[in-house]
């Protein structure tokens, strides 16, 4: 099941000129622009890692793409989005944010029900990819995680 | 257009805080995602395939698409002097003129490296050259945003252990897309510290030249001998710099072109005397130590200004728009220049 998550992520996936262009629209606005990835895909997991700092100052997105490409290659497996950061007053926020690279195969997600009193039902999502440790999941085989 | 809610608008926007102006950071940029900074479109090409082999191009017609000869001609204007860096400058414009028509006979044509070292005296252009170069270069489609970033080495070499790497890649990034330059590039390396974190520094900045040469010029600066020092403690350094540009000495009518051109920004005006005093001075000052080119000529007119702002208020009195303006040749001759030499002339007033 491919995860949907910020930005674009019900269009196919982008290819590197068109996260170029995105990102070089983001700089363009003033954002600072940072790399994150993840191997957890709970959609209430909103905080992922970072890869280094943001990038404050920049002036072309091939910085960027830089950072994107050492990331996903010393994460394979993993997911990994860029988030661009909006610091104008009265805004503080995250202004865009949206999936670069994502694992080959997305096991998705199962729906648990939890009986509690007076026959009330729970419901939850749990992925299936969580099932294994950070760092093995969406691993194929004979793949070592970093 | 007005958008059916009354509000002027060119599509959906969610309403936001500060949204009036734009924000401390923002620049202006193509109003939504789209693909920035692509290489200006040249004349007709992008249509079919390539060329047959026996086809004939217009060299002019595409010359003229890319603009080149207005933008030499820009920096001939600009620049007074300086013919190797722009026998270069031209040289590269007409490589991307030929790559272009090479590009429509399915020839390869791959981008040339163009990390830059300026070497020279003094006060010949080197950094003022470098500011111009990343725009340069955007302009011919080598660079996409041809922003400069300029560095010493307190801006790559860090204080301890593991900072070097971070500081450095920092200044990478901020350059990538543009020009990095180097200012006094040889400070990066101290031979005589062996635990120095230079070396560090340059280390990356190697692997970044070669692995992002698409997206990054870096350019060093600084004199002639160190430099040469420096080049040969690294030569990786050297060998992967496609184009030592020397900046070669000012001539005297370099020189007097010079002061007269920084003279007209300021809205003076030499009379005739004072031109001739001003050319027998730049004449003298040429021969003394530590002259250092067109910066000694900036501090010149400076003092000009000083001694004609002097002369002014002693005289008091009435002045009009022209007094202003003018200097004098007893303005020029009031230099300390004059007293040192033997050549003094005898008319001098003040």
């Amino acid at each position: 099941m491919r995860i949907t998550q910020g930005t674009f992520s019900y269009l196919p996936d982008l290819d590197d000129g068109e996260i170029r262009a995105q990102v070089q629209y983001a700089i363009g606005q003033g954002w600072a622009v940072a790399v994150e990835f993840t191997d957890d895909p709970h959609p209430r997991n909103s905080l992922w890692e970072m890869w280094g700092l943001p990038m404050f100052e920049i002036a072309d997105a091939s910085a960027v793409m830089h950072e994107v490409t050492a990331c996903t290659a010393a994460w394979p497996g993993h997911y990994v989005r860029v988030c661009a950061y909006d610091a104008t007053l009265g805004r503080q926020t995250t202004a865009l944010s949206f999936i670069v690279s994502r694992p080959d195969h997305e096991p998705g997600f199962r729906l648990d029900r939890q009986e509690t009193a007076d026959r009330r039902i729970r419901y939850t999502l749990h992925a299936y990819a969580a099932d294994q440790p950070s760092g093995e999941r969406y691993r194929r085989d004979g793949e070592r995680s970093p | 257009m007005i958008a059916a809610n009354g509000r002027t608008g060119t599509g959906f926007a969610m309403p936001r805080p500060g949204a009036g102006g734009p924000g401390p950071a923002a620049r202006p940029q193509p109003a939504g995602p789209g693909p920035a900074g692509d290489p200006p479109p040249s004349a007709g090409d992008g249509d079919g395939g390539p060329l047959p082999g026996d086809a004939l191009v217009d060299l002019d017609e595409e010359g003229r698409a890319l603009q080149i000869s207005a933008l030499l001609e820009r920096l001939d204007a600009e620049f007074v002097g300086l013919a190797p860096v722009k026998d270069r400058v031209r040289e590269i414009a007409a490589l991307l003129l030929i790559d272009r028509l090479r590009a429509r006979y399915a020839l390869s044509s791959s981008r040339p490296s163009l990390h830059m070292c300026f070497t020279g005296s003094p006060g010949t252009g080197k950094t003022t050259m470098a500011l111009r170069m990343g725009e340069l270069l955007r302009e011919l489609g080598y660079l996409r945003q041809g922003q400069l970033v300029t560095a010493t080495r307190d801006d790559l070499v860090g204080q301890y252990v593991g900072h070097t790497a971070p500081k450095t890649k920092d200044v990478l990034r901020r350059a990538m897309g543009g020009v990095l330059l180097i200012d006094e590039a040889y400070y990066l390396y101290r031979p005589e510290n062996e635990r120095d974190y230079g070396q560090e520094a340059i280390e990356i900045l190697l692997q970044f030249m070669e692995a992002h040469r698409d997206d990054l010029v870096v350019i060093l600066a600084g004199y002639q001998d160190k430099m040469e020092v420096f080049f040969r403690s690294n030569p990786g350094m050297a060998s992967r710099i496609g184009h030592h540009i020397d900046f070669p000495d000012f001539s005297l009518g370099d020189l007097m072109q010079i002061a007269e051109r920084l003279l007209e920004q300021e809205h003076y005006r030499l009379s005739p005397p004072a031109s001739d005093a001003l050319r027998q001075y730049i004449g003298l000052r040429m021969r003394q130590p530590r002259f250092s080119n067109a910066r000694s000529i900036r501090n010149a007119i400076d003092r000009l200004r000083l001694r004609q702002a002097g002369r002014l208020v002693a005289a008091g009195g009435r002045i009009s728009r022209a007094d202003l303006i003018e200097i004098t040749a007893a303005d020029v001759r009031g230099s300390r220049v004059f007293n040192d030499t033997a050549a003094r002339p005898p008319d001098r007033t003040s």
